[in-house]
């Protein structure tokens, strides 16, 4: 019977190692911005303006990183802006009001959670494509931020509470273990646990995970939830850092949490990318719009290089795999 | 190898369409060598062979989806080229693939003229009336009535089939290459699909048809030609050769055709019971039982509620009432619940229902068995990837490795491991919807080695098929549907194609 099996087959390859060599690009094209920005000028390479660089970057992937899992799944999540503005205008208030940064903290990470159940629920239970629900839910949470803030801005917190988004710990910012943390933490979640693997099989055929004995609505719920969470979780560290809170300080977060997934080569399609990537991809753009400010090049620019750079790395995903098929 | 071609050649001498020596090379594989192959004008040409054997290489040489290596093309007798899809449409090519090319939300006119719509009196518009005059036109040569502006969305298979050969003949096509045509069709869909071949043929079109079933071989074809491995193995007459022959010619060896099972004597303990089931999708009072060590059949007519009693079992559409006992419990949920308590379903359409095509093979052979290989919940890639090793070689799926991109693999391979993935997870009930659907020979008797040996060691299986050879040879009993019921059940003994026919018919 062996004979039967002896068909036409290609050579082998893997997503996996298709995987490995995406992210190989992605590290060279960092280490390439950072050598022609080191070149260019003399500041770049200073401990300050890395440190920053890494502390601009670790607030991009904490909202991206929750965002990479949802678009593993095929589903975007549109609302984190503006959760991270509810999440810390709310957590910001209770820390006003209770003293407590602890109490604080809790509320706008549950906060953040809560409305990324939300958005689950209408993904799950009412079949609302994500991209619509959480689109609507942007302008749910900012109608509420608005309503609720009322034109005031919360100003003033605790000093140790500061020190979550601007203090330094053996010389390095506390965002940045965070951000080593969550980074940990998201890549063996995605690439270590079961229910990792069955959120890349949901992503790649949403029908046959569901046949293959996936419990497919649960895991997008918890997909969303930790979306929501990870917004909660910036919104903290926003909070912490500028040591304010306004309405609109959300509306310049999502799309550049899109753009660092995107170009850390997470498919929209679903199925395909790592949360290593979005951090690689949260760090390429953060190193940009750095190397921009130092070669004073004017802030009107950074929109449409930002632009650029995501067709690019788009495009040069679907050419490579194009050619691996 | 010509003389063998000359030997079958009809009366009339000069072919329509000649290849000569063509030969097709991808990295590691040779996919066609040394082919040569004519069409004559009139003529059904039956083109036979396992998968991977050459045919959908040929097949996309032909209407110039792929350049051949090596080799030459003649249209009656004139030395012509085919290096893209246009010079194929010159030359009147046209295939009937199996994925149908349609546009789902226009109607049959918009896809017949599609890209060649006739210009109204305003530019930029479209003259709606001639349009539809012209496709009422079309649709008449071919003697389907149906009314030109009707949304493709709303036909069947059979029709939008009606619909893809119009666009072709509209194309003034006069070589029809058609890929497994009735693999999707019912009797009586095949039925009319035949006379409408008849009628083309009278027109002098021939057809290239590529068919997995031996009947349609004989009822159908002018000549034959059998590929495998990428080579052309015998070009015969239908009138000169016994199935088992081409079979031969196919595989290289016998193959036995009748699939031999080890019948229990008495089979195990009842592992499901379905009672008085009726579900949303239109099929109700299902009664069905089956026990360990049983092959039991699910037949009737494409659409009589089968696959809908496979989802409802499964968990995948929601009951409306009756109950369903698997082990002894009473079982409701969604599938995953009804995966973890141990039934395994086996979707009629695997490319879509069944794998992440885009995933490797061993990403889906494991992941039924996520919970059972991982208890902690934490994925070890080694382990996965010994359990996929594993099941590779006990299952003797044809592929380079575990990572191979699963949809790279040949349609009785990609079977293999959707039943592998259920293995893997320890199903004790195997649902097959169509297990054989578009798989070569040699595959099917594997496949069907593998069920029997799966309930010989204790489990059971469920199996859903269009072929009635394929439920009479294998299974131990069988249900028939009608309209959404079940009409009736045949044991062992009763268990014959007329039998299956004569319940499953409509009764007007």
């Amino acid at each position: 019977m062996t004979d039967i099996s002896k068909e036409a087959v290609a050579p082998p390859r893997s997503f996996l190692s298709q995987d490995a060599i995406q992210l190989f690009y992605r590290l060279l094209a960092a280490l390439l911005i950072c050598a022609v920005l080191a070149v260019l000028s003399d500041s770049f390479l200073s401990l300050g303006n890395i440190l920053n660089v890494l502390r601009q970057a670790s607030l991009t992937f904490f909202i991206a990183s929750g965002l990479t899992l949802v678009v593993l799944t095929a589903g975007l999540d549109l609302s984190v802006g503006a959760n991270v503005a509810l999440s810390a205008c709310i957590a910001g208030t209770v820390i006003h009001k209770t003293g407590s940064p602890a109490l604080g903290i809790l509320t706008g990470l549950a906060c953040g959670g809560i409305v990324g159940l939300l958005n689950g629920i209408m993904v799950t239970a009412l079949r609302i494509p994500s991209f619509i629900a959480t689109y609507g839910m942007l302008w749910v949470l900012n109608g509420l931020t608005y309503w609720y803030m009322a034109g005031e801005t919360l100003h003033g917190f605790p000093a140790g509470f500061r020190q979550i988004g601007s203090g330094y710990l053996f010389g390095l910012p506390i965002p940045v273990y965070l951000l080593l943390v969550f980074l940990g933490i998201g890549t063996l979640f995605a690439q270590r646990t079961i229910w990792g693997q069955e959120i890349y099989a949901i992503g790649a055929n949403p029908v046959a995970a569901r046949l293959s004995g996936i419990p497919v609505a649960r895991r997008l719920l918890l997909v969303y939830a930790v979306s929501g969470t990870m917004a909660g979780l910036a919104s903290i560290i926003f909070l912490s850092r500028l040591n304010s809170a306004e309405a609109d300080i959300g509306e310049s977060l999502t799309l550049p949490a899109i753009a660092a997934v995107l170009i850390g080569g997470t498919s929209l399609f679903g199925g395909v990318g790592t949360v290593f990537g979005t951090f690689i991809g949260a760090l390429i753009l953060t190193l940009v719009l750095n190397g921009m400010n130092l070669l004073s090049v004017s802030a009107n620019w950074q929109p449409l290089v930002t632009g650029i750079i995501v067709i690019l790395a788009v495009w040069l995903d679907v050419k490579t795999r194009r050619r691996a098929q | 190898m010509s003389t063998a071609a000359l030997a079958v050649e009809p009366a009339v001498s000069t072919p329509l369409l000649e290849l000569r020596g063509i030969s097709k090379e991808f990295p590691g594989v040779k996919a066609l060598d040394d082919v040569s192959f004519a069409v004559f004008p009139g003529e059904v040409h039956m083109l036979l062979g396992e998968n991977g054997a050459g045919k959908s290489s040929l097949m996309k040489v032909l209407c110039g989806a792929y350049r051949a290596d090596a080799g030459e093309f003649y249209y009656k007798g004139e030395p012509v080229a085919i290096n893209s899809a246009a010079d194929a449409q010159k030359l009147g090519i046209a295939v009937i693939f199996q994925e149908f090319s349609l546009v789902p939300h226009l109607d049959i006119a918009q896809n017949i003229f599609l890209g060649r719509e006739p210009k109204g009196r305003i530019p930029g518009t479209i003259d709606r009336s001639k349009i539809l005059a012209d496709a009422r036109r079309v649709l008449g040569m071919i003697g389907f009535e149906i009314d030109p502006s009707t949304v493709v969305d709303k036909l069947g298979v059979a029709q939008q089939q009606m619909v893809e050969i119009a666009k072709a003949i509209s194309q003034n096509a006069r070589i029809l290459v058609m890929d497994e045509p009735t693999a999707a069709l019912s009797d009586r869909e095949t039925e009319l699909l035949f006379a409408l071949i008849a009628r083309l043929k009278a027109d002098g079109v021939s057809i290239v048809y590529i068919s997995h079933r031996m009947a349609e071989v004989f009822a159908l074809g002018d000549r034959i030609t059998v590929l495998r491995d990428g080579r052309r193995i015998d070009g015969v007459r239908p009138a000169d050769v016994t199935p088992d022959q081409l079979v031969r010619m196919m595989v290289g060896r016998n193959v036995d055709m009748t699939y031999p099972r080890n019948f229990a004597d008495k089979p195990g303990e009842v592992l499901l019971e379905v009672k008085g089931l009726s579900a949303s999708t239109g099929i109700s009072d299902i009664n069905i039982e089956v026990r360990r060590g049983e092959i039991v059949g699910l037949c009737g007519l494409v659409g009589s509620g089968r696959s809908e009693v496979a989802r409802a079992i499964f968990g995948a559409d929601p009951v409306t009432s009756g109950e369903i006992v698997f082990d002894g419990k009473t079982i409701s949920g969604e599938p995953d619940l009804a995966a973890r308590r141990g039934i395994a379903l086996i979707p009629e359409s695997r490319k879509s229902e069944g794998l992440a095509l885009l995933r490797s093979v061993g990403d889906n052979l494991v992941v039924s068995a996520l919970r059972k290989l991982f208890p902690s919940g934490l994925f070890d890639q080694r382990r996965a990837q010994r359990t996929a090793d594993g099941l590779i070689r006990q299952l003797r799926i044809a592929t380079p490795g575990a990572r191979q991109t699963v949809g790279l693999l040949s349609g009785g391979n990609q079977q293999k491991v959707v039943i592998g993935k259920w293995l893997a997870a320890g199903s004790k009930l195997f649902i097959f919807d169509e297990p054989t659907r578009g798989i070569d020979i040699g595959a099917k008797a594997e496949i069907f080695a593998l069920i029997d040996r799966l309930v010989a060691e204790g489990a059971a299986a469920l199996m859903i098929s269009s072929e009635q050879v394929e439920i009479c040879h294998v299974c131990d009993r069988a249900y028939v549907m009608r309209e959404g019921r079940i009409a009736g059940h045949l044991a062992r003994n009763e268990l014959t194609e007329e039998n299956i026919v004569r319940l499953g018919m409509h009764h007007a």
